[in-house]
């Protein structure tokens, strides 16, 4: 069982209180983690990855173990620690940034 | 009872205020979405509770939402906006060619007949259709295929398709316009388009008088009149009585000619209403009045409607969608600012109200007249 942390626009977005419990098929990554979480909220496809080339999206980031996992490869494994749910995968909107293009003001 | 239902989009969530027909006593609700910008929300004509909203954020991206009760409950549903084939280049600010890349979308114009049938029109600039209830979105290629695309340039605002005009008495024929490459028309249910831009001159561009690269910013029409186009460009209102083929400058004596909102009165095709601006980059009303004008005669001879609307002092701006009209007897004029403040008139622009005046900034506003 894998614990996954949502940015709260995400949690609402989700409908999901707390935490996010999630059971991953086979080795677990950000990936297998990631597609376990859009099997199960599919309102979040899109909003983490991009949907076509599934690249993250740039203002968002992945802690973990007090780590910055962000720009580690998709099927690189995550920490024992995360795969054995000792430890959450935190999914975080980053502080710096993130505002669009204003709205042709 | 007649009941009014005003959606308003705005930088950080959107809200749906409710008025009976004499539009004094308003209801408002919100914020929903709170956080996320909310460039558009429309309702259906075939189905008033059927809305549908855009939600984007800088982090999390686009999102669709549609509520099927008019607002109170909503349902995210389709998000992936695919650009059909290899998506190709268009100019980047500086000239260069920049790869097409969708980023949000600006804009939702539910079908006149089907509450299932829905377009978008998107950042950077094309034009998608849902049939089923924005589950799935499908690009109509044959706009930025036209042949004029990889020549096509961002404005200020960002590459984005930002008006759709669906022609009530033609289902095959759409307007659409793109800031920056100009006016477009359909007259097959969107296989093929043209640009319609003949008679617009922009001064900023190599080529004034380019068959695409002006900056419009609005266009409106009244659906008893649907040959009759009104547009209010980056600079000069415009009008066309030829179903966009060619333009002549309405601007007459408007004390500025730049601005971005453009609507018609709902029941006198040639009552037009556009918000003069203060350009170049300041973009607030000039002199720190906050005047609507109306013209009664189809344009050059325009009057400022000031009752009720701060004479002093304001330097707020009204966004491209963010007017609108009601279809009641009365018909009443809204407007909102990007100072969070929604206006409303139930007499055609003659007297003005706040409904609420501390959004956050308002990008788009919409009517919906209920019976």
């Amino acid at each position: 069982m894998i614990r996954v942390v949502l940015p709260a626009h995400l949690r609402i977005l989700a409908r999901a209180a707390g935490e996010v419990q999630l059971d991953v098929a086979g080795q677990a990554t950000q990936r297998s983690v990631l597609d376990a979480l859009e099997d199960c909220y599919p309102m979040l496809r899109g909003t983490i990855r991009d949907q076509v080339t599934g690249q993250r999206r740039p203002f968002v980031r992945f802690f973990a173990c007090e780590e910055d996992l962000s720009h580690k490869a998709p099927d690189v494994p995550l920490p024992a620690a995360v795969a054995s749910g000792a430890e959450p995968f935190l999914i975080v909107g980053a502080i710096a940034g993130g505002r669009g293009k204003r709205k042709a003001d | 009872m007649s009941k009014v239902r005003v959606l308003v989009g705005t930088r950080k969530g959107a809200f749906v205020l409710t008025s009976d027909g004499k539009r004094e006593q308003w209801e408002v609700s919100g914020p929903h979405f709170g956080g996320w910008e909310m460039y558009h929300v429309k309702g259906s004509p075939a189905d008033p509770n059927r809305l549908y909203a855009s939600q984007s954020t800088g982090w999390f991206g686009q999102l669709i939402q549609r509520s099927n009760d008019g607002g109170k409950t909503w349902e995210p549903v389709g998000n992936k906006f695919v650009y059909d084939g290899v998506p190709g280049t268009h100019q980047w600010y500086d000239g260069t060619p920049h790869p097409w890349e969708f980023k949000r979308v600006w804009h939702l114009e539910p079908s006149l007949t089907d509450p299932d049938t829905v377009y978008a029109g998107v950042e950077d600039a094309a034009l998608f259709r849902s049939t089923d209830g924005a589950r799935t979105w499908q690009e109509l290629p044959g706009l930025r295929g036209h042949g004029s695309g990889p020549h096509w340039q961002p404005g200020a605002g960002g590459m984005c398709l930002h008006t759709i005009i669906l022609d009530p008495s033609d289902p095959q024929r759409i307007y659409i316009a793109i800031s920056a490459a100009g006016a477009f028309r359909t007259d097959d249910g969107g296989q093929t388009w043209r640009p319609i831009n003949r008679g617009l001159y922009s001064k900023y561009i190599p080529e004034p008088t380019a068959e695409v690269g002006h900056c419009v910013h609005h266009v409106a029409m009244h659906p008893a009149r649907p040959g009759v186009l009104f547009m209010q460009k980056h600079w000069d209102v415009m009008r066309s009585d030829d179903a966009g083929d060619s333009w002549q400058k309405i601007s007459g004596n408007l004390p500025i000619d730049f601005g971005f909102a453009i609507d018609v009165h709902a029941h006198e095709p040639d009552t037009v209403y556009v918000v003069p601006i203060k350009s170049d980059s300041e973009h607030y009303p000039p002199e720190g009045k906050l005047r609507v004008y109306r013209s009664r005669t189809g344009g050059n001879e325009w009057e400022a409607l000031t009752h009720g609307l701060p004479q002093s002092d304001c330097y707020v701006n009204v966004l491209r969608d963010a007017m609108a009209v009601d279809s009641l007897d009365e018909c009443g004029v809204y407007f909102g600012t990007t100072g969070g403040q929604v206006y409303a008139s139930a007499d055609a622009g003659d007297h003005w109200a706040p409904i609420v005046r501390d959004l956050p900034a308002v990008l788009s506003v919409e009517v919906q007249t209920l019976q």
